[in-house]
This record gives structure tokens, C-alpha cells and sequence, in this order.
């Protein structure tokens, strides 16, 4: 079952980027940033029933020094946004975010004055997790999609190499209001 | 001065310093004397004791709170303005998510408001006023629990959080059950409810109040009778009656100072004065009081969620009125949603009028003759006020929110002041205030 | 309930019908005396191009309930008479503090001149026969069609000794947005205060430290009222753009 079986020999060959990705997805710590309704259930997820402790998350760091993936959870106001990105930019690289709950990932049903429209307007967003607010379920699958990304990420020039063509990306990409297709 | 420790005198060559021994009682009466030494800590917005997105400056002197303020706004979410761009209707699934710990609070105030301001307080049914008063019962105890559940975490003691989750998991299964959502359930509407009770509903809350019967016990051993926890507790966070009056403090702080002031017994609504239970009370005006009555709290209301259950009549859980309660010709089709099909024969086919009215209940919603209204329900947190105010249109004009919260919220400072600053954090979850529903 | 069963007074008692026949089946015609607050042309929302729908000569004028006559019914002609009183012993006559009672809905509304409300408030909660103890904060309401009462501050009082809820109403223009602060009397009303400075620019005058408490404190402009947009963006799908909601018709 274990990793031994896999290694008949005792011994493994890999890359240095792929033993990086796995032992850092193995101890992510995620910074407590609740900020609404979602937080209630980010918490209900680390408590008995959902159990973070399985993906070796459960430990909450208050210092955003010790953390290294901020899960915003909720509506971002203007006022908070300044905030937001202080405690953003406290975090040690590599770090993640994760936009809990549509509030945080466009503003949802709050499209107004006092919410920031996206909390990807203040940080860069790796995951978008949908729902108001999103099942403990659909956090834990947004955690295990990041632990896949953490998992590939690369190292070094080859990171400055994704970061890259990941933008040339972007920049080339269509804007939505000139897609075609359904609404959405 | 010439006993100074330190000094420095100007010479040709320069600057010259003295330093010579101290005497540390000299040192500790300059200290002393120094008024200039105040210590001003920021605790927040982002901090993880301080129950939410909430602030405090508090001012120091050792460990001692000389001052305490709160900052707060930084969960404002601009409810009420976008409430004004809705139909009345639509405003339910707004106010659920100002305080979302106390959802069907919230949702039947403001429903209680619309409909005194429709003046159809008399026509909503029996079954639906029964399903709110359980449903709000309900949320009393996930309230609660979430309450001792934080406030236990915030202290260290992380067993009764896991304790807290764990019950309210269960509650969260029901609701799930009943509205289709564990949280922000937009469940009840003005007129009724947006659906009857599921098949099932009835038993699974039976068995629910069981299993709380047998686990509220253990929050009694958990913490009750613990040396620690009332340590930590007792005579922390004073208030007593005078300053809950002065500061308008209502709910669990109140009823810790004494007074029996429960809205659900004062000024019933929801035909509350019908339901048998008592209104827990407390003289210590402190921390522990407040948890006392909230444990208390969450045993009375089972008594009346289970009164709830032996009183559900079958019958309509929507007003007669079909423009309240739209959409009335509502039939599943095999897909599991839309209109009836009889219903759109007609109005397609043989009536023009009916088709026009439809239309325009469709796309705005009903009228609310002009005036203004105020509802009041006795949430966890203590009085919710809604100020609704119609100008005879569709959408509210200005729906405005007494959160207890709010308004609790304001007590930390005459709490904490003169106390430790570890104390600070006992007060404010002992207030128990949500920032959903402080900033809305 | 305690509130007497009273709901009807309001409409018949001193209120006239509306003269306007045209008028008569509209929803929200409560009779001539309210006041103003919105008058209203066509229908639909449609605001330019021609008058397709023939409803475009519509006038309606929508008025607040107006004001009530004795006796407004319970227990709410005790507390208007012992509020009277109580301001007749301080040489205050009644019918310059309390501009009009307004009994609706079963619940009893005194509106209030602004200079006089800090005395008003104190005998509510001194004298013993009235007693509100607590004060449930303030609301505001901004109408900008009441012309010179534009900004409305309301607030609603509880006396927990008799279990009475009262509301006192105060008008203020937007030209002079000042109204006289109660946190003397009611220390609750601290943060209700400055949330509705925040929200609706209205200065309570001697408000120990009235400042923006929700908004940053820089913010410009007072979110709340009605002539501050709503602020949202328009949303974006693949090939459309969905306007945000205060952007879209208004059908009423």
C-alpha cells in the first residue's frame, strides 16, 4: 500500500521539482482570513465532521508569517481590501490563495459600492471555488485540486519560464464579451 | 539634573556622554511619572481571537486596559442600498446574509415588517407561522452553539469547539433538509414560506432534539463546572443592568444583568405567547452568566421546537393572496422544475388579461402601499429590529437593521476597560457579536 | 400583542379620499394630508423615447400616511397625553414640539421638530408614566422628493416597564442636514448616530465624536441616500454585458 511497495529497490529517482511539489503539498498551513459566511464554513471544515487534519491542514496559523495559503473566505470590502493585501504580502513565498465563495472570487449578488468586485482585483488568485457559501465537500475539493497544482509547480528559471508563458497566455487570450457560445 | 544616569554636554571636540550605574528604583519612578508611556495595541482586523473581521485599539498600561475601542465596518457589505434594487421578495435572500449565523431571524423580521406593511399580518397560515417559530428555534441553538463554540475556541479550549461543530452539524443536516441549503436560506418570504416541509422533516427533527437532549449534557461537564473555564469567565466582561439599559444591550448580556426581557414573551409575535418555556436569567452580569444563559436557552428551545412538532397541522404555507404568493401556479414538471403547464395554456391560449398580470407580477414583483413599519424578533443576540419603509412600489425604499450585534457591540468598551487584555477577548465573545451582522 | 387592534383608523378617520377619481384604483392612495415623497409619471420605468404605452400622462402622487385624529385608539392616547403634559410642565407647548401624530399599522409615530427633540427624548424616558428605558437607534431615510424634509431620521423607543414601542420622526433639509444628537440621553445611540452620518450626511449636533464608522474614512459622499448610485459594475458573460441592477428599467 505504502510508498515502500513502489520502491522494491529502497530507492527512488525523481526530480528535485517533483519532491519539492510533494513535500510542500503535503504541509500547506493556511492563513485564517474568514471574513463572512464562508469563514463559518471553513471552519466547520477543519472541525470534527469534515476534518482538514486529513490533508495535514488543520492547523490554522493566526500570523500570516507562518502561513503559506490565505483562503479568503467571503466579501471583500473596500475597506478591508487594503488589509487583505498587507497580510498577503506578510506571507512567505510560495504561497497560494484560495477565492472562497463567489463573493470573493466576483463579488456575487453584492455587485455595489462597498464590495470589491473580485479579490483577484488585490491579490493573485490561484483557485475560484463557486457557491454561497461552498460546502465543506467543495473546499476540501478546492484544497485537493490545489494540493495537484502545488504538486507540478516548477522551480527556479523553470518557474520564471510558467510564470511567463503563462501571462503571454493571457494577454493572447480572447476577452469574454467577444466569446461566443451560452452565457457563461 | 546632575544624578541623571545619563547625560551629554557639548565640547570643542564634540559630544561627550556620560553613562554612569542607575539606581533601578529611580529608573522605575521615572518610569512611573512618565505619562508618555502609553502602550497602544491593534488587535484586527484580521486577528484570530477577535470573533470575525472586528478591530479593537485597546490602550495599555502593563496588562491592564486602560482604553478600548472598536474599529469596525470592515465587513460592510452595502446590504441595505442593494435591498433598494430589488423586489420584496428577492429581499429575503439579502437579509439572510447580513447576520449568517441567525438566517431565518433575519428573514422573518424583514418578512414580519412587509407584512404588517401589506397588512396581512392575520392572513399568513398556521402551519407556516409554526415552521419559522421552529425553524427559528433551530437557529437559536446552531447561534448558541456557534457562540460557545468560537468563545471556547478563543479562550484555547479547542475540545468545545469540536463539541460546538459537531451538534451543529446536525442542525446544518435539517436545515439542508428543509430549505435546500446549509446556510443563507432565503427560506422564508413574505406571505408564508418559499415551500412546505419535506417529506421526512418532521421525524428527522425528532430524532435531532433527541440526540441534543442526550449531547447538551456534555457542554454541562465540557465546561459548566471547570475550574478553568470559570476562571477565565466569572466576573469578566461586568456590565450590569444600568449600563445594558443606557447602552442598549439587549438578549443574553441583558438577561445576565437580571432582567427577564425576552420579545418573545413582551411583545409575541409568531404566536410565540402560545408556547410553553421560560426566559433564563442570570444576576452575575458577566461572562459566565452570559454562557450559562445561552446553555439554558438552547435546552428551552428544544422544549418549543418540540411544542412546534406536535402542532403542525397540514395546511398552506403560502397567503391565499396569488400576488403575494407567486408563483402560485407552481406544478414540477417531469424535469423537476417549472411552471404549470394547465396554467400556461391558459394565460397563453384564452386569456389576455391573465397573461399581462402574470407578466407583471413576473418581472416586478407586487406593490406595498406606502408607510413605514417596524419588526422586532428576540434573535440569539437579542432584539433585531426592522425598520422597513415602502414608497408604494415594488421595491423596498429603505430597509434599515437594528442588529443586536450592532448595537452590543458597543458594550466592549465598558466591559473591558479597568480588566486584562486577556479578558478582552472572554468579553467580546462573550457579547457574541457577528460582523456580518455589526457592518450588514 | 398589546397594540390595540387599530389598523383601520388611520384610513378612515380625517383622512379624505382622494378627490382624484382617476386615482382611485391605484395601489397606495392613503388620502391627500401625508406627506409628498414621490410623484410619479408613466409607467413602465420608461424614461425616453415616445409614449408608446398611452400611460405616459399618469400622474401619481405617493404620500406617506397622513396625520391621525383622536382618538388614535389604547394605549396610545395615554402616552401622546402624557407626553403633552409632561411638556406643558417644562413650558413647552405640545403643538410646537410634536408637529403631527401619525397612527398607522397599529403603531404610533410623533414627528417631532428637530430642535426639540433632545427634550422630547428625555421626558420619554424620564417621566414615569411613559418610561422608554431603551432606545432602539436610529434609521435613516433619505426622500428626496419631500421637499425641505429630505432627510428623515427615525427612531424607535421601547419602554420594557409599560411594553410599549413608540417612534419619534424628524426632518431635516438637505440644504441644513442637522439634527440635534440624543446620545446625551440615549448613550446607545452612539454608533447609530454615526453610522447614519456615514450612510446619509446627517450631522447630529453634539454627538460626542461623530465620525465615519462603516466606511473608510475617507470616503467621499454619503452611500445610503438616493442620489448616490449603487455603485456596481456591469457583469460580463461570453458575448453580453448584464447592467448592474440599479442601471436596469424600474418598474416602480
Amino acid at each position: 500500500m505504502g510508498l515502500e511497495e513502489k520502491l522494491p529497490s529502497g530507492f527512488l529517482l525523481t526530480t528535485v521539482e517533483q519532491a519539492a511539489g510533494w513535500v510542500r503539498k503535503a504541509s500547506v498551513f493556511p492563513a485564517t482570513f474568514g471574513l463572512a459566511c464562508c469563514a463559518i464554513e471553513m471552519m466547520t471544515t477543519g472541525a470534527g465532521r469534515y476534518d482538514l487534519a486529513r490533508f495535514g491542514m488543520e492547523v490554522f496559523r493566526g500570523s500570516p508569517r507562518q502561513a503559506d495559503l490565505m483562503i479568503v473566505a467571503g466579501r471583500v470590502s473596500q475597506k478591508m481590501a487594503p488589509v487583505l493585501r498587507q497580510v498577503y504580502d506578510q506571507m512567505p513565498n510560495p504561497k497560494w490563495v484560495i477565492s472562497m465563495g463567489v463573493c470573493a472570487s466576483s463579488g456575487g449578488m453584492f455587485n455595489n459600492y462597498a464590495i470589491v468586485q473580485g479579490v483577484d482585483h488585490i491579490v493573485p488568485v490561484d483557485i475560484y471555488l463557486p457557491g454561497c457559501p461552498p460546502r465543506p465537500e467543495m473546499l476540501l475539493d478546492a484544497i485537493l485540486k490545489l494540493h495537484k497544482k502545488i504538486q507540478g509547480e516548477k522551480l527556479g528559471v523553470n518557474r520564471e519560464e510558467a510564470a511567463r508563458e503563462a501571462e503571454e497566455a493571457a494577454l493572447k487570450a480572447l476577452p469574454l464579451i467577444e466569446m461566443k457560445g451560452l452565457l457563461r | 539634573m546632575s544624578t541623571s544616569p545619563a547625560s551629554a554636554r557639548d565640547t570643542t571636540e564634540g559630544t561627550v556622554y556620560t553613562v554612569t550605574g542607575g539606581d533601578w528604583d529611580e529608573i522605575a519612578a521615572a518610569a512611573k511619572q512618565a505619562d508618555d508611556e502609553r502602550i497602544i495595541v491593534n488587535m484586527g482586523p484580521q486577528h484570530p481571537s477577535t470573533h470575525g473581521v472586528l478591530r479593537l485599539i485597546l490602550e495599555i498600561d502593563g496588562e491592564t486596559v486602560t482604553e478600548a475601542r472598536c474599529g469596525i465596518g470592515y465587513l460592510h457589505t452595502g446590504i441595505e442600498k442593494n435591498l433598494e434594487f430589488r423586489n420584496w421578495t428577492q429581499g429575503t435572500t439579502f437579509v439572510t446574509r447580513m447576520d449568517y449565523l441567525t438566517s431565518f431571524y433575519n428573514e422573518t423580521a424583514y418578512c414580519l415588517g412587509v407584512e404588517r406593511l401589506l397588512g396581512i399580518e392575520e392572513q399568513i397560515p398556521d402551519r407556516a407561522t409554526v415552521v419559522r417559530v421552529l425553524l427559528m428555534e433551530l437557529n437559536r441553538l446552531s447561534s448558541h452553539l456557534v457562540a460557545i463554540a468560537t468563545g471556547g475556541m478563543e479562550l484555547g479550549a479547542t475540545t468545545i469547539m469540536i463539541y460546538g461543530f459537531r451538534d451543529r452539524e446536525m442542525i446544518l443536516d435539517l436545515y439542508e433538509l428543509i430549505t435546500g441549503l446549509r446556510m443563507n436560506h432565503a427560506y422564508v418570504r413574505p406571505g408564508g414560506l418559499a415551500q412546505d416541509l419535506p417529506p421526512g422533516a418532521v421525524d428527522a427533527v425528532r430524532e435531532f432534539v433527541k440526540k441534543m437532549r442526550r449531547n447538551l449534557p456534555e457542554y454541562d461537564k465540557l465546561a459548566t463546572g471547570n475550574p478553568i473555564f470559570k476562571a477565565r469567565m466569572q466576573d469578566v466582561g461586568y456590565l450590569d443592568l444600568a449600563g445594558c439599559l443606557a447602552l442598549g444591550a439587549t438578549g443574553p448580556i441583558l438577561r445576565a444583568a437580571g432582567l427577564p426581557h425576552d420579545l418573545r414573551k413582551a411583545q409575541p409575535y409568531c404566536g410565540y405567547d402560545t408556547y410553553d418555556f421560560e426566559v433564563p436569567t442570570a444576576d452575575t452580569c458577566d461572562a459566565y452568566g452570559r454562557f450559562l444563559i445561552r446553555l439554558e436557552e438552547m435546552r428551552q428551545s428544544l422544549r418549543i421546537v418540540e411544542q412546534c412538532l406536535d402542532r403542525l397541522a397540514p395546511g398552506a404555507v403560502m397567503v391565499a393572496d396569488k400576488k403575494i404568493a407567486w408563483p402560485a401556479q407552481l406544478a414540477l414538471g417531469p424535469d423537476g422544475l417549472g411552471n404549470s403547464l394547465d396554467h400556461i395554456k391558459k394565460i397563453m391560449g384564452t386569456s389576455m388579461e391573465a397573461l399581462i398580470h402574470h407578466f407583471k407580477l413576473v418581472t416586478e414583483g407586487f406593490r406595498v402601499p406606502p408607510g413605514q413599519a417596524y419588526a422586532a424578533v428576540e434573535s440569539p443576540k437579542g432584539e433585531l429590529g426592522v425598520h422597513v419603509v415602502s414608497d408604494g412600489g415594488t421595491r423596498p425604499y429603505r430597509v434599515h437593521f437594528r442588529d443586536p450585534s450592532f448595537t452590543n457591540l458597543q458594550a466592549m468598551a465598558a466591559m473591558c476597560e479597568g480588566g486584562q487584555v486577556a479578558d478582552v477577548i472572554v468579553a467580546v465573545a462573550s457579547i457574541d457579536p457577528v460582523m456580518g451582522g455589526v457592518d450588514r | 400583542m398589546s397594540d390595540p387592534k387599530n389598523n383601520g383608523t388611520s384610513r378612515s378617520n380625517g383622512v379624505n379620499p382622494d378627490k382624484d377619481v382617476n386615482a382611485q384604483n391605484l395601489p397606495g392612495q392613503r388620502g391627500d394630508q401625508g406627506e409628498t415623497i414621490r410623484v410619479q409619471r408613466g409607467m413602465f420605468g420608461a424614461r425616453n423615447g415616445g409614449d408608446t404605452s398611452g400611460y405616459g400622462g399618469l400622474v401619481r402622487t405617493v404620500r406617506l400616511p397622513g396625520e391621525s385624529a383622536r382618538p388614535y385608539g389604547g394605549w396610545f392616547d395615554e402616552v401622546a397625553d402624557e407626553l403633552e403634559g409632561a411638556l406643558e410642565e417644562q413650558g413647552l407647548a405640545p403643538e410646537n414640539a410634536i408637529e403631527k401624530t401619525v397612527v398607522d399599522r397599529g403603531e404610533l409615530t410623533f414627528h417631532i421638530a428637530r430642535e426639540h427633540l433632545p427634550r422630547v427624548a428625555r421626558t420619554l424616558r424620564d417621566d414615569p408614566a411613559l418610561r422608554f428605558e431603551l432606545c432602539t437607534g436610529v434609521s435613516g431615510v433619505h426622500f428626496p422628493g419631500d421637499k425641505g424634509r429630505e432627510l428623515h431620521a427615525v427612531y424607535h423607543l421601547r419602554s420594557i416597564t409599560h411594553n410599549r414601542l413608540i417612534r419619534l420622526e424628524v426632518g431635516a433639509p438637505d440644504s441644513d442636514p442637522h439634527v440635534p444628537s440624543i446620545v446625551d440621553v440615549y448613550p446607545t445611540n452612539d454608533w447609530h448616530e454615526r453610522e447614519t452620518y456615514d450612510f446619509f450626511g446627517l450631522v447630529f449636533d453634539g454627538h460626542p465624536a461623530l465620525t465615519r464608522i462603516m466606511m473608510p474614512d475617507d470616503w467621499q459622499g454619503f452611500p445610503q441616500r438616493k442620489d448616490y448610485p449603487l455603485g456596481g459594475i456591469p457583469v460580463e458573460y461570453k458575448g453580453a454585458q448584464i447592467p448592474a441592477p440599479d442601471q436596469r428599467r424600474s418598474y416602480s
